[in-house]
């Protein structure tokens, strides 16, 4: 079971997106209601872009304390005895 | 040996114990095999809690008893089982209580595939059966991959590979690295434990995907990845696991017990990053189209508007449009009344013309215009009429004139009458002497008398 995460996930907003735009795409929706979804669109491709963004740029090594449990360090790539 | 067989026939009427003679045979097989290599089938396997195996060693027509003690066996790869076909080597062993022999196993090796290929099979038959490879129970990967924890040999080529993939992601990754060992004896421990980690820190680090591996390398370099506890750490685990071992044609246990299985590391990290890139660009085209169709619907909108609007009867335009309607109406009705009017002449004429045909006035001045018409007609036949008589006459006045004795009398003839009776003398014995002639000459005539004749 993956974990729940708090709000909406981004697969969530992803497929509601996908569900707007092809409901946008049929036609037939009046225009009240297009401009909803639009303005709901947009701020789904915004949620996403920002999901992305998120995670910072890094690259860690686990290390096991002694007392204070797990923690993480830098992790120098180029310092490897091959 | 010799020692023996001396010391059988100086015994030879002695009467053993059953004690003496086993331990006499004991000491005489155990001497001469102390070290044999027997092939056979299994059978009759059984393992008790002590740990030992025990079980028969059989080929068609013989078996015999074997035991394989814990210490030996533990380092098996394989599971010992009955049916299988194996090579061991050991010593004969004898139990002089019981008056047993057997085959006391220090090694076995499968016949036909190697030990290693031997357990692979058991342990995928084994794990296949409960369930662990079953696609229903595989977790679903996640859409946007962007913190992975990562179980290798900190120091292998596998990680290095990696992070130059993941350089090229389309968005910030956080990687954590939590370091194994990747071949020996303890590798799959560690690498179960560090699975079992990241399930339990899951919630503190964010991880989304946990990508398990290493390089290349042989059948015994990988077999950490082929172990039974691996391959339950990454079933238990309840992050996504990508299992990412060696090269594209090894396939271990961990990659039929993960939730995808990628050939290489690379290959694992280019995923990821193919996964992000597909992400980033449906967003993009999400975008676009949205502000297509929106585009397109106001547009089409806005369109639709104008058209109305343009239709929509403006008050000035109305009235120049009233204009125009009336004047082409009154245009039209003057064109439809000229018309009319002449229609109406037209007939009035035609009447006036029919009526006057009837006039008797008319009537009377055209009969006597009809009149003076024949009249005229008459005089000029009456003229022509005449004319013609005249020159008829004319003619015959001519002729005559010709035919005209007086014509004679032009060329010198006379014509003689006898007076008083004036008949014309032609014969001179008409006449006697003494009458009197009247001689007609051309300019006159003459009275005359007969003198002889």
């Amino acid at each position: 079971m993956p974990r729940k995460k708090q709000g909406e996930s981004f697969e969530e907003a992803l497929g509601k997106l996908e569900k707007i735009v092809e409901a946008m795409e049929q036609g037939e929706m009046p225009l009240e209601k297009a401009m909803e979804a639009f303005k709901e669109g947009v701020g789904l491709v915004k949620f996403c872009h920002g999901k992305l963004d998120e995670a910072e740029n890094s690259v860690q090594l686990l290390l096991k304390e002694e007392q204070e449990g797990w923690t993480t360090e830098p992790f120098d790539s180029s310092s490897e005895d091959g | 040996m010799k020692d023996y067989k001396a010391a059988f026939d100086s015994e030879r009427s002695t009467v053993y114990t059953v004690t003496r003679l086993n331990r006499q045979i004991k000491g005489l097989l155990e001497a001469t095999y102390p070290y044999v290599w027997v092939k056979g089938e299994i059978s009759n396997f059984r393992a008790p809690a002590s740990g030992h195996c025990y079980f028969s060693l059989k080929d068609e027509r013989s078996q015999m008893r074997a035991v394989f003690f814990r210490s030996g066996h533990r380092l098996l790869r394989f599971r010992v089982e009955d049916g299988l076909e194996v090579v061991c080597q050991g010593r004969i062993g004898v139990y002089e209580v019981r008056g047993e022999y057997q085959l006391i196993v220090d090694r076995m090796e499968p016949v036909g595939q190697g030990a290693l290929q031997l357990a692979f099979e058991q342990l995928k038959e084994k794990l296949k059966q409960e369930g662990l490879f079953d696609a229903a129970s595989k977790l679903p990967l996640p859409a946007c991959p962007r913190r992975i924890a990562l179980i290798t040999s900190p120091t292998g080529a596998a990680i290095r590979d990696m992070l130059e993939v993941f350089q090229q992601a389309p968005c910030p990754l956080t990687l954590t690295i939590l370091p194994v060992k990747v071949q020996g004896a303890e590798a799959a421990g560690e690498i179960a434990a560090a699975l079992d980690k990241a399930d339990e820190l899951a919630d503190d680090f964010g991880w989304d995907l946990v990508i398990a591996g290493r390089g290349g390398g042989s059948l015994e370099d990988l077999w950490p990845f082929n172990e039974e506890v691996v391959a339950r750490a990454i079933a238990r685990c309840r992050i996504p696991v990508v299992s990412a071992v060696g090269h594209e044609i090894d396939t271990t246990i961990s990659d039929m017990a993960a939730d995808l299985r990628a050939p290489t590391p690379t290959a694992a990290a280019r995923w990821v990053t193919e996964r992000l890139e597909d992400i980033v660009r449906s967003l993009e085209e999400y975008r676009s189209r949205l502000r297509r169709v929106v585009d397109q619907s106001l547009s089409a909108r806005r369109k639709e508007l104008e058209f109305l609007a343009r239709r929509l009867p403006r008050p000035r335009r109305r009235l120049e449009d009233s204009r125009v309607h009336v004047d082409d109406r009154g245009e039209r009705l003057r064109l439809a009344s000229r018309r009319r009017l002449e229609k109406a002449r037209e007939r009035f004429h035609l009447l006036e013309h029919r009526l006057g045909a009837h006039d008797p006035r008319k009537i009377l001045e055209r009969r006597r215009e009809l009149l003076g018409q024949r009249r005229r007609e008459m005089a000029l036949h009456y003229r022509k009429i005449l004319d013609r008589h005249r020159l008829a006459l004319q003619k015959c006045a001519l002729k005559l004139d010709g035919l005209s004795p007086l014509g004679i009398l032009s060329r010198g003839y006379s014509i003689t009458y006898r007076m008083p009776q004036g008949e014309i003398v032609r014969d001179p014995s008409a006449v006697e002497r003494g009458d009197r002639l009247k001689v007609r000459l051309e300019k006159g005539s003459l009275e005359c008398r007969v003198i002889s004749g």
